[in-house]
């Protein structure tokens, strides 16, 4: 895990089950579903009242899916995107109350749109339970011309859009899901720095 | 200094809006605009009794429009150490008080989508100004007021008028009583629960809340207590080396006050954590009243909350 002290550097606590919630919705990617499986795994008056959403992605040779649906959840989709699955999120998160708790697994891109569909309905960011799992690809905003690109792993890295050289910073966006690229040669152009593999 | 700035006022009105409540309208004695503050914020007056000085904090109902008044409502206590009943005997209109400048410990959550206002008895002063606040914005609320019968509902007419049926009134005397488990469990995402009242009624409603299964980031609950009076003891200030009593109706952080050591202090109702104090020794058993110690805290007895904590013993000793 990267250490960094910039405060708005996400923290993931868990995806530890809280027995007070009336309703468990949990959003997973990937390699998450395993931590939704070491969760819930056991616990049948949690699956009981447990939605899960998830979207394979690259994990779909693994077939996490079968695994998911042995638990005995209350209920399960699987989904075939992100997109997808944040759109069932927020028709969920539209009708739910109070008694539901948002949990989110996955890759950090994965888990930042969770917890800013979550904010857009309202729910307390500290009240989301999180687990990363997976690449530490991020998700990057170009600062200069706004445009995102995706499953970023090295710094600098080139804009999706615009073409600048970024410097990926720690410093996260919550309402976008997403850390910072600034351009890293503005005081002196032509030079770049060696691109390094950071988030592997 | 501790606390912050001070406003001098005089009272320029006051209201007898139940048999026990009486409501205060303060206005800067320069007839400056008093400052503006956010819903659910309090100040502590400071009233020169006859002896001593004593600090109380009240919430603050509004502020009139053209910013020259503030307005409080405070309650006759049976167990006052002076503050209420010097407010409710002594002071009339045009009398001097000094008020701190005003402080909020108990804000409106700004991304939440609806809101619901609990009240018991005099706790509904701070709620008043919060519903205030929710129709301006024209943000969805409820408000749930609890009183003794309907000559103890010091607001219940106004927030009628105010707020229409958005407001539920519960009356003791007819056996009505706040259905947490009725009102709770559907609310909807994004929903804040904000409860002011007596200790028993606070955490009745909060367990409510958390039986219906709401996270603790959505429940808000405002305990301020006057700080209550006790045995007189013995106390001496280390540093300072200054030794000194604290009186049946006194207040440590008042006594402390009085013998002219500026110590810490923000709420002076238990709740803020500005006056925690390091106890060096104690003769006897420490009372904490405060919410701001953990239970492991009260009783290592190695700190103290000084605006409504005290001894009940012999002598105690603080490093200040």
């Amino acid at each position: 895990m990267l250490v960094s002290n910039i405060k708005s550097r996400p923290v993931y606590g868990g995806l530890k089950v809280d027995d007070a919630a009336r309703r468990h919705l949990v959003a997973a990617e990937g390699e998450g579903a395993l931590a939704v499986l070491a969760a819930f795994a056991g616990r049948a008056e949690a699956t009981a009242r447990a939605t899960v959403l998830y979207a394979p992605g690259g994990s779909a040779g693994e077939d996490h899916a079968a695994k998911l649906a042995a638990l005995g959840l209350d209920d399960l989709f699987v989904m075939p995107s992100q997109a997808t699955l944040i759109t069932r999120l927020n028709v969920i998160l539209a009708t739910a109350t109070m008694g539901t708790r948002l949990y989110a697994a996955g890759v950090e891109g994965f888990i930042g749109s969770v917890v800013a569909a979550g904010m857009a309905h309202g729910v307390d960011q500290a009240s989301i339970r999180t687990e990363h799992r997976g690449s530490l690809a991020r998700r990057v905003q170009c600062v200069h011309c706004k445009g995102m690109t995706e499953n970023v792993t090295v710094s600098p890295v080139v804009c999706s859009h615009c073409g600048i050289q970024l410097l990926v910073r720690d410093h996260f966006s919550r309402r976008l899901g997403a850390f910072q690229g600034v351009s890293v040669n503005a005081e002196t152009p032509g030079e770049i720095p060696p691109a390094e593999e950071l988030y592997a | 200094m501790s606390g912050g700035v001070e406003i001098p006022v005089r009272v320029v009105a006051i209201e007898q809006a139940t048999p026990t409540v009486k409501r205060f309208s303060l206005a800067a004695r320069d007839g400056a605009p008093l400052p503006l503050y956010s819903a659910g914020a309090h100040v502590v007056v400071a009233m020169d009794a006859a002896d001593r000085r004593i600090k109380n904090p009240y919430s603050l109902i509004d502020r009139s429009p053209d910013g020259s008044t503030y307005r409080i409502g405070v309650l006759r206590t049976q167990q006052s150490r002076g503050g209420s009943a010097f407010m409710h005997e002594q002071v009339a209109v045009g009398s001097e008080l000094t008020i701190t400048m005003p402080v909020n410990l108990f804000p409106l959550n700004r991304t939440g989508r609806k809101h619901l206002l609990i009240a018991g008895g005099i706790g509904v002063t701070p709620i008043y100004a919060m519903a205030e606040e929710l129709a301006r914005q024209s943000v969805a609320y409820e408000i749930h007021y609890a009183m003794r019968d309907s000559a103890h509902g010091a607001f219940a007419d106004e927030l009628v008028a105010r707020h229409g049926d958005r407001v539920r009134l519960y009356r003791d005397d007819c056996q009505e009583v706040i259905a947490v488990d009725r009102i709770l469990p559907n609310q909807p995402l994004g929903t804040h629960l904000y409860v002011c009242g007596p200790e028993g009624m606070i955490n009745a409603i909060l367990a409510g809340g958390r039986a219906a299964g709401w996270p603790e980031e959505n429940l808000h609950a405002e305990r301020f207590l006057a700080p209550p009076g006790g045995s007189p003891f013995a106390l001496r200030l280390a540093k300072a080396g200054i030794t000194t009593e604290v009186r049946a109706d006194q207040s440590l952080l008042e006594a402390i006050e009085a013998a002219g050591v500026d110590a810490a202090f923000l709420c002076r109702g238990g709740a803020c954590g500005q006056c925690e104090t390091r106890v060096v020794s104690a003769d006897g058993e420490l009372v904490h009243n405060d919410h701001f110690l953990s239970d492991d805290e009260k009783a290592s007895g190695a700190k103290i909350m000084t605006c409504v904590s005290r001894l009940k013993g012999r002598e105690l000793v603080l490093d200040l």
